[in-house]
């Protein structure tokens, strides 16, 4: 549990720093959504900084001796379809683990609590209902 | 300039976080979310651990005026709890327990070349475009 803890208070200094820093909600739905308003690029540059830094740090992790585990499902239509819902939801509504669920809640907000507990519980119900199909992941 | 090391810092951290965690691991989140099969309840110390930091510091950013960098802080404006907003968390949420993967983990597994992580983000893509052309952004409040 102590790796989890580490992990949440490092992702949770990242967003206070980006927030204290520079008065921005360190949300990867808006990050994501920045990529295709690059016409406002002055008002957006910081969300491009933002992806760079997310992305080198997987190498850096890796060079820092960290043992990284990806295990997920082979199956495209697995990946595909959700890929593709999850990009369509969180457009939808604005926001996903790190918008709502870190900020939103951090900020003591109704309605990133209500998006927060409603996407967890979707979450939990697929997994469920994929165990009582016996789907293979 | 120095906006944009601030905002590349975080991104860093925010992704080690992520590492280290082991968030960015489908399988665990997938375990995380599966309450009444075999239940790995350790990914609740990420979410109390980022959600108490960010609360404490948002709660002390009250006191200035404004951001270190910036010139306001870019609180969100939307408030409202409508349909758009159910719907959204619950097609997010469904896709979630599908693969394991939200998008922060699928950015930060990019450089692992994975053609599955590569396959989903390109399809995280194309649903988010999907809904803006279909859907259109929220109007705002103002």
């Amino acid at each position: 549990m102590l790796y989890e803890l580490l992990g949440g208070l490092l992702i949770g200094a990242a967003a206070s720093l980006l927030w204290i820093g520079i008065g921005r909600i360190s949300g990867m739905t808006g990050v994501l959504s920045s990529l295709f308003m690059l016409e406002q690029w002055q008002r957006r540059s910081w969300a491009l900084a933002f992806l760079a830094g997310l992305m080198i740090a997987y190498p850096v992790f890796w060079l820092l001796g960290g043992k990284i585990d990806i295990e997920m499902t082979s199956s495209p239509l697995l990946w595909a379809s959700a890929g593709l819902i999850v990009g369509f939801g969180t457009y939808l509504g604005n926001g996903c683990t790190s918008g709502h669920g870190v900020c939103g809640m951090g900020r003591l907000s109704l309605r990133s609590t209500v998006a927060t507990i409603t996407f967890i519980a979707a979450g939990v119900v697929t997994v469920l209902v994929m165990n009582a199909l016996e789907v293979s992941v | 300039m120095k906006a944009l090391v601030v905002a590349f810092v975080s991104g860093l951290l925010f992704g080690l976080g992520l590492l280290l965690s082991g968030m960015n691991n489908p399988a665990k989140v997938r375990g995380f979310l599966d309450i009444l099969g075999d239940w790995q309840p350790a990914l609740i110390a990420v979410m109390a651990g980022a959600v108490g930091t960010f609360a404490l510091v948002y709660a002390l950013s009250h006191k200035l005026d404004k951001p270190w960098f910036a010139y306001r802080f870019h609180t969100p404006a939307l408030n409202r709890i409508d349909a758009r907003l159910m719907l959204g968390a619950m097609l997010f949420g469904i896709g979630w327990g599908l693969a394991g993967l939200c998008p922060g983990p699928a950015l930060v597994n990019i450089a692992s070349l994975d053609g599955r992580i590569l396959g989903f983000v390109m399809m995280l893509l194309i649903g988010n475009r999907l809904a803006h052309y279909l859907v259109g952004p929220v109007k705002k409040p103002f």
